[in-house]
């Protein structure tokens, strides 16, 4: 009980100081008093002036005390005036702030002992405490959370008090649990709600706290912290898993935006294309060349600069998959495994003609404003930037889910997917379709540029990284159907993160591609596989 | 046996084997024998080189037998050269006993430096020549035997199976580069010493295991070839070009094709071994997916289904590589080798040898009914008409 009212006791001249300084910030005269105690090198002045620089809410007082604590403040005893010797080198009135050329030659530093340097430390972490950015204390209420620092409970106390906003609210009253959890004299009730609020924090910061607190507790306390800490525990596991179908969405979001356009040519013409990559990587580098152009010509545009090249990365990647069909894969209808080679071979060229244009290294794609940043959700955290990319990935698709089943072209595609001679007896120009299919497809793989031009090093590489793990998507989801790519996209992306936490990055990568591989036996032609005639053909 | 020969060889098989057993013979004695910088000596470095494009020769050659015969394109075969090549690598590594730079007698270079407490169980047996040898033929066979056991049952065929034996070497690429794998990581086996006893360094082993080369190579061709002329070989020229209807002749497709593609494997896991003690080193880079299919190229380029074809590809291909790579033309070689793929499947798709005996007969044809014609006159009987 006694500690209880001493405390009390100690934080209320802090209390009503800062109501007198948030009231009347104009009224500088005790501040000024303040200021001027230091000249009177007197221990007991200095931490008296200290105590009242530090919940003066004068914009003085931080650059005051470091310095003082740095051994920079100096004072005439003579004139009673204080000087700071700013970092910069130059000097101003303590009292007024205004510029001052020179120090007086009787001027002498400010000295302290070990007790006032406590003093000057806890006033400064004190003071960011106070500081009127909110984010500012809510850091700075963080950083208490984590020292639990005894000495600034009253400060943590005061600012509780006059806090007005509620995640700093929420955060000063963490910061007053841990201190109070680890403050010899707290009693066992403050000790519990120390704990509570601890708890109902629940992130990896509480958990150490927790299971950093020394074991001579009273029993009722180390039941009390032995719960939270398994609550606390099953609550990050649960959110690691929240964490690792995040990444895998996100990474299923990239293969399935990688594959989709492969599992077209693919689905349509029965072509494996393996410069579906280089389409990829075509698409990555529009990106480059129209933020190049912008960053040159219109900076003001550059937030734009993503909207703009996703429709040129379709243009340039789309007609180079039309040349590309026209006067190559034309010639290999029927003959699969020979337009693998070609492809293959077009991979090499294509990426070497890049390579010898752009360079081999790997050239810098600026994220815009609205792309960059993240937020928080629970216990994750999540970027803009992936967040986009699953909301794009999922726009194309349903965009091209809704070419497929309205459009006229999405009908023949459709159409020549089934049954090619069929079609063609009903009077569907294939080679028509062929051509525009092919190019579509690449189209996508150009978009899909532009997105993986984010989140990845775009370098003539590009592609080779993407085709391997674009050709498992398209062989686990199965030919024909773009809910089979989607379905096999999230579930690779999903297992793979899943795994990696288990298994390690690589031996995870080995396992999906072990298991696929296994699943092949099973389901020889994915998981939605055509039925009927059209499988044999 | 008599019958087995007479039956694989034909004229160009015997040319064929007549010029690998005269290089085989001719250009190590010719290293050996005359002095150095003599107009006829091939220099040791040339010894090695080619020696390596021997080995490329047996991979092609292998690859054939299973794409040019049977069908089955498989994307993956650098992993059984390679597989190969690490068996034979363990093997030059224990060989190097305590002459490594950790000098310890048991454990490798590598080991010692990422603080294995012991051999690995599976590097055990290594420095017995025999049983490196018998894995270099087993563990490359094994996988494939697996491999295809269970791809061909369930029926992959086609451009998925292409894909998941390209997943099976990327597997492969992916763990050998891991150091707790315990096959030196992305450094991979080298420094090597001791082949039998002998110094690999040395012109006299060089030029030996040339020789050797050669005749896998003439072994590798003479086991194809009895193959393909076989009964066996009907069946499976039978499967490549209409596999169904082979099984529904009674067939069991999947029991040839495994046949086929394990040997294969060997086969390649022998090349692999050869090449090893010749280059000096075998890493991780041997498992990328780019090397098996470049190996597909070399067949395309000198024609499937000729035996004589992929190893006449694997040789001028690869000799062009060396030509163009170590030169000022070296940031085209990339564009020269996909330009190679797409004008070869697109222009010339029976590959160089095929398009010469395309040539070839109907002229060689033409000749032989000219003489036959004029025999006929001569004796005043018509040939009677083949039944169509």
């Amino acid at each position: 009980m006694l500690t209880n009212v001493l405390r009390n006791f100690r934080a209320l001249p802090f209390a009503i100081l800062l109501i007198v300084a948030t009231a009347l910030p104009v009224l500088a005269g005790p501040f000024e008093d303040a200021v001027g105690k230091f000249a009177n090198d007197e221990f007991s002045d200095t931490e008296e002036a200290v105590g009242a620089i530090a919940t003066s809410g004068n914009p003085l007082a931080y650059p005051i005390i470091s310095a003082l604590q740095d051994g920079r403040l100096m004072a005439d005893p003579e004139t009673k005036k204080v000087f700071v010797t700013q970092t910069d080198g130059k000097i101003i009135d303590a009292a007024t702030g205004t510029p001052v050329a020179s120090i007086p030659d009787s001027a002498a530093a400010v000295r302290l002992n070990n007790r006032l340097r406590r003093a000057v430390e806890a006033a400064l972490g004190g003071l960011t405490l106070l500081s009127p950015d909110p984010a500012k204390r809510i850091q700075a209420a963080q950083s208490v959370f984590k020292t639990h620092d005894e000495a600034l409970l009253p400060v943590v106390d005061g600012a509780l008090q006059k806090e007005t906003n509620k995640g700093a609210k929420l955060a000063f009253s963490e910061a007053r649990a841990a201190i109070l959890l680890f403050k010899a004299d707290a009693t066992d009730a403050e000790k519990l709600e120390a704990i509570a609020t601890i708890k109902a924090r629940g992130d990896q910061e509480a958990l150490a706290l927790l299971t950093g607190l020394s074991g001579d507790q009273s029993p009722a306390i180390a039941r009390a912290a032995a719960n939270a800490t398994s609550a606390i525990q099953s609550n990050l596991a649960l959110w690691s898993m929240v964490q690792n179908a995040w990444y895998g969405l996100s990474l299923g979001s990239v293969l399935l935006l990688a594959a989709i356009g492969l599992a077209i040519t693919f689905g349509v013409m029965g072509v494996i294309n393996m410069a579906h990559g280089e389409m990829v990587m075509i698409g990555a580098y529009v990106t480059f060349v129209v933020q190049e152009v912008i960053r040159t010509s219109y900076p003001g545009w550059f937030d734009y600069s993503l909207l703009m090249a996703v429709p040129l990365a379709f243009i340039v990647a789309g007609a180079i998959g039309i040349l590309i069909e026209r006067t190559i894969i034309r010639f290999l209808y029927g003959r699969p495994l020979e337009t693998l080679l070609a492809t293959w071979g077009l991979s090499l060229v294509l990426q070497q003609a890049v390579r010898t244009m752009f360079g081999p290294t790997n050239r810098e794609v600026g994220s815009p404003s609205w792309m960059s940043g993240a937020f928080e959700l629970g216990q994750i955290t999540i970027t803009y930037n992936r967040l986009w990319i699953l909301c794009f990935t999922m726009a194309v698709f349903a965009i091209l889910l809704a070419m497929l089943r309205y459009t006229s072209l999405g009908l023949e595609m459709r159409a020549v997917t089934q049954n090619r001679r069929m079609a063609a007896s009903m009077g569907i120009a294939t080679s028509r379709v062929d051509a525009l299919t092919f190019g579509l497809g690449s189209g996508i793989a150009g978009i899909a540029g532009v997105a993986l031009s984010q989140i990845d090093n775009v370098s003539p590489n590009l592609g080779q990284s993407y085709i391997i793990d674009s050709f498992m998507v398209v062989v686990f989801g199965g030919v024909g159907n773009l809910w089979g790519t989607l379905v096999g996209a999230f579930t690779l992306g999903i297992a793979n993160k899943f795994l990696e936490p288990v298994a390690g990055a690589v031996l995870g990568k080995i396992a999906i591609l072990v298991l696929i591989i296994l699943f092949i036996q099973k389901r020889p032609r994915g998981l939605f596989a055509l039925k009927g005639r059209a499988v044999e053909a | 046996m008599r019958h087995v020969l007479t039956r694989s060889l034909d004229r160009s098989a015997t040319v064929f084997l007549l010029v690998v057993a005269a290089v085989g013979i001719l250009i190590p004695l010719s290293n050996l024998l005359l002095p150095d910088g003599s107009l006829f000596q091939v220099p040791t470095y040339l010894v090695s080189l080619f020696g390596k494009y021997v080995c490329y020769a047996i991979l092609a050659l292998s690859i054939d037998l299973i794409w040019g015969y049977c069908g089955i394109l498989s994307l993956g075969h650098g992993a059984f050269f390679a597989l190969g090549g690490y068996a034979m690598g363990m093997y030059l590594m224990r060989q190097i006993g305590s002459r490594g730079v950790y000098g310890n007698s048991v454990l490798p270079d590598f080991m010692v430096f990422l603080n294995y407490p012991k051999l690995p169980w599976y590097w055990h047996g290594f420095d017995m020549f025999w049983f490196a040898a018998l894995m270099v033929l087993l563990v490359p066979g094994l996988l494939a035997f697996c491999f295809g056991w269970l791809a061909f049952r369930s029926r992959v065929t086609g451009v998925y199976l292409s894909i998941i034996t390209q997943a099976m070497t990327y597997a492969l690429l992916l763990a050998f580069f891991r150091n707790d794998f315990g096959f030196g990581g992305n450094n991979g086996l080298t420094d090597f010493k001791d082949i039998l006893g002998f110094n690999v360094q040395a012109e006299s082993t060089r030029a030996a295991l040339f020789a050797l080369s050669c005749l896998a190579l003439l072994v590798g061709f003479l086991l194809c070839r009895a193959v393909v002329t076989s009964k066996l070989g009907k069946v499976l020229i039978a499967i490549r070009d209409a596999e169904s209807r082979t099984r529904f002749l009674g067939y069991r497709v999947e029991s040839y094709k495994l046949f086929v593609f394990t040997l294969s494997a060997c086969m390649a896991g022998v090349a692999g071994a050869l090449y090893v003690p010749q280059v000096g080193i075998i890493n991780p880079g041997e498992f990328a997916p780019g090397n098996s299919i470049e190996a597909v190229i070399w067949v395309a380029v000198g024609g499937r289904g000729t035996l004589i074809g992929a190893a006449l590809g694997a040789v001028v291909v690869n000799y062009a590589k060396t030509v163009f790579t170590s030169g000022p033309l070296a940031p085209y070689w990339l564009f020269m080798l996909g330009a190679l793929f797409i004008l070869v499947t697109l222009l010339l798709p029976k590959g160089i040898v095929g398009t010469f005996h395309a040539w070839w007969e109907p002229w060689k044809a033409q000749r032989l009914s000219a003489n036959s014609e004029s025999a006929a006159r001569e004796d005043g009987v018509s040939e009677p008409k083949m039944a169509e």
